[in-house]
């Protein structure tokens, strides 16, 4: 079985984020990128069925431009076989349903047979592409797994069911898995494992070797629209409360209950 | 495009949860049109109407007995049909972070999650919400008939019912066995039976500075009790080994949305931050006069949180 890895590059959470001209979106000149953390668990998901001998092969899917190749090289030197960077003038602009379907169209090209994303991405924090790649390919979902055995086409998944309960579920492939934390332990690449991935093919895929059609995706296929963005409006300036520690929590409790009514 | 707002109301022990009511005042104050309500499972529905629904649809059945996502999302492509709203609300639960995206997907309808505010702008609803983890908020619009909007718990007040009863219409969404996709064989409880931090609407964390798990224990967990929170902690404390990772607010851990949030000897690293910034009243107390968390603080407390915490619990005691 091919197992596709959904992985994405984004802000680095220390730096500095600033609106473009158009508030809808961020100046990306001088921002750090690291690989979406979430996504680090999906890949070592995938490298660990491997190892197991329950995968043949581990395919990382970007969608991205060419600068979003450091971070995959970074996912080949952890150990994954191959990637496809998935890009083309046409995906500009999409919403998480355009990139699902960009994503649903390369998984099957492929012929994979499940797919592992983080349970959302930090730039957007959306959270929604997965759900929406399963159900465009009409797979079944799991979303925040921590715990995963896979044997032969079945599964059984531990995932977030909220209000802090969990859920185990079982399920058959194809299928596709959001990944949180608790699910394994990400390992660095190493040496050797850069070295190898100097060699391991990065394929570029546009619109039109995937089959998908240009007027499904981007800017006009988007159903989401965002516009105004703005850093978030200062808090009001807070007050210090001074005093022996008996005395401070006298007026924080005082403060609590008469001045901002929470208590 | 559609006309009016439906809410998809969750339940807990067979009464609606409070988002639901939030969401249910914030709805009828929008002046979009009729609220409906979408109650899924065994339920009072009729409750709904007390919070300005005029019809709620009850869809009930087998599958709806554990949470299915194949289910889940037929129930509210009954109700949008029936409905034909302009607006789908639903709390930013765990549920509609597994269903809405998939909803969106089936019906071609845009959505927009995690939203704290909403409001109505020429005669459509406009989401505001944090990205960037918070560094950013963006207004978010849908193309099409409707729109699905999830809401961050607690992110706005719920009003008094202003009384009514609404019309309850069972609905047939036509589950099939190809709708339900996983089985759930196992139900695991939180090790704690405290309200879950991303539903708390008072929260107390502690930080690194608890410097080991008795102390945590000792300190963070019982100021908590005594006022009803929720106990929190930061990614510094859980990497330490101090509480669970089911405890961990922030970026790799849970975004929390209370009234009052209370932080025990946390810096304020962007990453906890995220987690927390639009809590309406943040209280830090912490040893380092310019640690970051200050900056975000309602009331700050310059002191040791060994000596702080016992004395706030024993004002606390005194209410």
């Amino acid at each position: 079985m091919k197992i596709g890895v959904c992985l994405k590059q984004v802000p680095s959470t220390d730096t500095q984020i600033k609106v473009n001209g158009a508030g809808n979106g961020i100046v990306t000149d001088g921002v750090k990128w690291e690989t979406n953390p979430y996504d680090e668990y999906a890949l070592q998901a995938a490298l660990d069925l491997k190892k197991a001998g329950k995968a043949t092969e581990v395919v990382i899917l970007t969608i991205g431009g060419a600068d979003a190749e450091s971070r995959i090289r970074d996912g080949l030197a952890r150990g994954a076989d191959r990637a496809l960077r998935l890009d083309d003038a046409a995906f500009a602009g999409s919403d998480a349903l355009g990139r699902a379907r960009i994503l649903a169209a390369a998984v099957k090209a492929e012929g994979i047979g499940a797919v592992f994303a983080g349970r959302q991405a930090i730039d957007t924090d959306n959270g929604a592409t997965p759900a929406m790649l399963a159900e465009v390919l009409g797979w079944a979902q799991v979303s925040w797994i921590d715990k995963l055995t896979v044997d032969g086409g079945a599964f059984t998944a531990q995932r977030a069911a909220g209000g802090g309960f969990k859920e185990v579920v079982t399920g058959g492939l194809p299928a596709v898995f959001t990944c949180d934390k608790g699910l394994n332990n990400p390992v660095a690449a190493t040496l050797m494992g850069i070295a190898a991935a100097k060699k391991k093919a990065i394929d570029v895929k546009g619109a039109a070797d995937l089959g998908v059609d240009p007027s499904t995706v981007g800017t006009a296929g988007a159903l989401v629209v965002e516009d105004g963005m703005s850093p978030p409006p200062p808090r009001p300036a807070g007050r210090r409360i001074e005093g022996d520690a008996a005395t401070a929590a006298r007026e924080l409790v005082q403060l609590l209950r008469n001045e901002a009514k929470v208590i | 495009m559609g006309n009016g707002i439906l809410v998809f109301c969750e339940t807990d022990g067979g009464n609606l949860r409070k988002s639901a009511f939030e969401l249910l005042s914030k709805a009828a104050s929008l002046g979009l049109g009729p609220v409906s309500a979408l109650v899924v499972g065994p339920a009072d529905a009729s409750q709904a109407g007390a919070w300005g629904a005029s019809t709620v649809y009850h869809v009930t059945g087998d599958a709806f007995g554990s949470y299915s996502t194949g289910a889940t999302v037929k129930a509210l492509q009954a109700a949008i049909a029936a409905a034909n709203p302009a607006a789908v609300l639903a709390s930013a639960s765990q549920i509609a972070r597994d269903a809405f995206p998939r909803l969106s997907a089936r019906i071609g309808a845009g959505l927009a999650v995690e939203c704290t505010d909403l409001r109505a702008e020429g005669g459509a609803l406009v989401g505001r919400r944090p990205v960037y983890a918070g560094k950013a908020l963006v207004d978010v619009r849908v193309k099409g008939t409707t729109g699905l909007f999830t809401v961050r718990p607690n992110s706005f007040p719920v009003g008094a019912a202003p009384g009514g009863s609404a019309n309850v219409v069972a609905l047939d969404a036509g589950v099939g066995a190809g709708d339900v996709d996983v089985t759930v064989t196992e139900r695991i409880q939180p090790a704690s039976t405290v309200v879950d931090l991303t539903q708390a609407e008072r929260i107390v964390s502690g930080g690194r500075s608890l410097k080991s798990k008795e102390s945590f224990d000792a300190v963070v967990r019982p100021l908590a009790a005594s006022i009803g929170a929720t106990p929190g902690a930061s990614r510094a404390a859980v990497d330490a080994g101090y509480a669970h990772h089911g405890d961990q607010v922030g970026q790799t851990g849970k975004v929390v949305n209370p009234t009052l949030y209370i932080a025990l000897g946390i810096s304020g690293a962007i990453q906890h931050l995220a987690g927390m910034r639009t809590s309406r009243v943040i209280v830090a107390v912490n040893k380092d006069p310019e640690a970051p968390i200050f900056q975000y603080a309602t009331y700050g407390i310059v002191g040791d949180l060994f000596e702080v915490a016992p004395a706030l619990q024993a004002e606390f005691a005194k209410l």
